[in-house]
């Protein structure tokens, strides 16, 4: 049986040692270090475009809600007295203001008339500050008009945050579902594009031998199983190789950021001192709610449903791969059914994240052309033990029967040329018997 | 001591019968010439041999043994008639890759691969890859694949094809320095010129069944015509006699078709008494390309759909 591992050793190495293996291996996390640095870059740069607004407050809603210190803010207002809108309206600009706020007289317990003129149209950010300067104002309005003081009104107002616990057999643990909802989405994510990727990678890899005519070759050597079993593993392990590289580049990254960007730590330590509920508390957040989570349960099921889920759809892959020819346009075609379920899988995920034991979601998680996706989604939660195990066997079983009858697709289409089959005469290659 | 024997060996597909019961034996050493049509069930003939197929029924020997796919597949090297490389593997690499299939250890397959490649001068390859080569060169390369692991049965499917004639000619010495170490040959093509240069006995196939069986002389001597060219000038219209026709002539030359009990000598004695002068007298023999076309001419070369 070596000669699976020479099947095995070809289909690894002739990818590994291509350029493009390398070019993708190194670029895709130096893009994604590249990306957080930007992200973080921006938001300690950002807001630094200042602007003017006006106001004109026919209303007398705004008083002492504008900010005093100016210099800190992004947007600067400032009442205006003595105008009118229809008379502001060719001025603001010349004058130096982005964008002018004009509140005609209204009744404060009704005010609902509220106008920004602008240039061009404002962006998100400028106009909720403004709405929140406005709704700040009303408010105090309001509250003096029934005889509350403001302050009075501010001291009693009251913001819970409700903590999540969950009781296990080793005692009470603290929850922490936005950390665990991000890698659900991140484990699921990652498997069903590694298993459409690589996928797609067999197809192409079979469907190459059988156009150039290599297939007869080889099968006079080997079994017609042998080489797309070896196929399979072969890239199965490019894959894991590529995954082992980027947590491996990922951890470097993460060392290598501080030690370029020393200016970065600082100013975040900074922030946390002055604002103790910022970014640090975030940072004990996130560390918490990592430490909570089943780590070594969710490594081992990430392992275990990326194999199963790689390995079950690839011999499907290989089977389609094996029937088409040259032409691009057929293999989509043919590729479309099997990307049906992974794509539902996806779909299942996305709901099981937020509802982990609603009935789809354990169903997807069971079933098998599913099971891969749905279950990263459900797995940094509590599942029943049972569940995991009769959808880690069903994965395993539908393998094993879907290897069984590829093979035989596979082994009769790799040899045909010209028409392409249909699927029901590619099932009746799969079930014929011997 | 036969080295390949095929007994009744039937292979049904869904809709054809792609052989049908055929039955031969190839002696070690010869070269043996597989011939037919387009269709005639070579391909599903060979594929059975080289282990690609398993037959409905009827069985294969292998050096006096019953073939062993998984075994015997390793002494066996075939070069199909559609050429397959992998375009994107280096050249010598590839055929490494090729031999170690075929169960050589990596250093012996790389000895024995470095010795084709000089011996075809195709050292300066090996870093190359087959996208990189013509037609031509890639054909060679995939001789050397074929040949390289000392395969006890070479299965080579047109081998000449897309070969010019000095290439064409290094492949057909090196094939007859292999049958002559041992090694036997199935010779496969429609160029039935090369088939008579080169092959000792031959099959002819039609529609999946054997329709001829025998030596290239047999296989001549069964089919000839007792056609005889004469040289001598002399016209037809003269020849009065009712042991021979006149098939074809000219100035200095006349074919004759004896009739069925008439002899060689009688048409002699027959031309001395016309006091004729004769200068020369040979029997002509069909070609195999004669052969060919007579016993498959009129069935309709493609094989039938017995139902879709």
């Amino acid at each position: 049986m070596s000669k699976i591992g020479l099947v095995i050793g070809r289909e690894y190495f002739t990818r590994v040692k291509k350029k493009s293996f390398l070019i993708m291996t190194i670029l895709v996390p130096f893009l994604m270090v590249a990306f957080y640095a930007a992200i973080i870059w921006i938001s300690m740069k950002g807001g630094t475009d200042s602007q003017k607004i006006a106001i004109i407050d026919e209303a007398g809603i705004i008083k002492n809600e504008i900010p005093t210190d100016t210099a800190k803010q992004a947007i600067q207002f400032k009442l205006i007295a003595g105008e009118s809108e229809q008379s502001f309206i060719p001025k603001y600009k010349t004058q130096g203001y982005s964008a002018f706020l004009y509140i005609p007289k209204q009744n404060i317990d009704s005010a609902s008339a509220f106008k920004l003129h602008s240039a061009s149209s404002t962006s998100l950010s400028t106009t909720s500050r403004v709405e929140n300067l406005v709704e700040e104002a009303l408010q105090n309005r309001r509250l003096e008009l029934k005889g509350i003081d403001p302050a009075t009104y501010k001291s009693v107002r009251a913001n819970v945050n409700v903590e999540n616990t969950i009781d296990t057999k080793d005692g009470e643990k603290k929850s922490h579902s936005g950390i665990a909802l991000i890698i659900s989405i991140v484990c699921g994510t990652l498997i069903y594009m590694m298993m459409i990727i690589y996928g797609a990678q067999v197809m192409r890899g079979v469907s190459e031998e059988k156009t150039n005519r290599v297939a007869e070759v080889i099968v006079s050597s080997v079994k017609p199983f042998e080489l797309m079993m070896g196929k399979i593993l072969g890239i199965g392990a490019v894959g894991l190789t590529q995954f082992l590289i980027w947590m491996v580049l990922i951890l470097l990254g993460q060392m290598a950021i501080p030690m370029l960007f020393p200016d970065l730590l600082k100013s975040a330590t900074d922030a946390a001192a002055t604002v103790p509920q910022g970014a640090a508390g975030m940072m004990q957040t996130v560390t918490e709610g990592i430490a909570s989570l089943p780590i070594t349960k969710i490594i081992l099921s990430f392992m275990f449903y990326f194999l199963g889920g790689y390995l079950t759809y690839a011999s499907l892959f290989a089977a389609v791969g094996s029937v088409v020819s040259d032409d691009q346009q057929e293999a989509q075609q043919m590729m479309f059914p099997i990307l049906m379920p992974i794509i539902i899988g996806f779909v299942i995920m996305t709901q099981a994240v937020n509802e982990p034991n609603s009935t789809l979601a354990v169903f997807g998680s069971i079933f098998p052309l599913t099971s891969p996706v749905v279950m990263m989604g459900r797995i940094t939660y509590e599942i029943p033990t049972w569940q995991l195990i009769v959808s880690m066997l069903s994965l395993i079983a539908c393998f094993l029967l879907f290897t069984w009858i590829t093979a035989k697709i596979y082994r009769v289409g790799i040899l045909m040329y010209g028409k392409k089959p249909t699927w029901r005469e590619m099932l009746k290659w799969g079930f014929r018997k011997g | 001591m036969a080295l390949l024997e095929i007994n009744n060996l039937t292979k049904q597909f869904a809709t054809q019968l792609a052989v049908n019961d055929v039955s031969f034996s190839i002696e070690k050493g010869s070269i043996f010439g597989l011939l037919g049509p387009n269709g005639a069930g070579k391909t599903t003939l060979i594929r059975m041999i080289t282990g690609i197929f398993y037959p409905d029924s009827g069985g294969i020997n292998f050096e006096g043994k019953k073939f062993d796919t998984m075994k015997d597949s390793e002494r066996i090297g075939y070069m199909p008639e559609e050429r397959g490389l992998y375009k994107k593997m280096k050249i010598g690499e590839q055929a490494v890759y090729l031999c170690r299939l075929k169960g050589m250890s990596s250093s012996d397959a790389t000895k024995k691969v470095k010795e084709w490649f000089v011996k075809l001068n195709m050292q300066s390859w090996w870093d190359k890859k087959v996208e990189d080569l013509s037609k031509g060169m890639s054909q060679k390369l995939q001789f050397v694949t074929t040949v390289a692991h000392e395969p006890s049965l070479i299965i080579l499917d047109e081998p000449f094809s897309g070969l010019d004639p000095v290439n064409a000619n290094l492949i057909k010495e090196e094939i007859y320095a292999l049958a002559k170490k041992g090694s036997t040959i199935i010779f496969s093509t429609h160029r039935m010129e090369q088939v008579e240069e080169i092959c000792d006995h031959i099959i002819l196939m039609n529609k999946g069944a054997k329709i001829l069986d025998g030596t290239i002389a047999e296989v001549k001597n069964h089919y000839k015509e007792n056609i005889y060219k004469i040289g001598a000038t002399v016209y037809p219209e003269h020849l009065m006699t009712h042991i021979f026709n006149v098939t074809s002539h000219n100035t200095n030359e006349l074919c004759v078709k004896l009739d069925h009990d008439t002899t060689p000598n009688d048409v002699l004695q027959y031309f001395i008494n016309q006091k004729v002068a004769i200068n020369s007298f040979t029997e002509v023999m069909p070609s195999l390309n004669e052969i060919f076309i007579k016993l498959v001419e009129g069935t309709s070369t493609a094989r039938e759909f017995t139902n879709n």
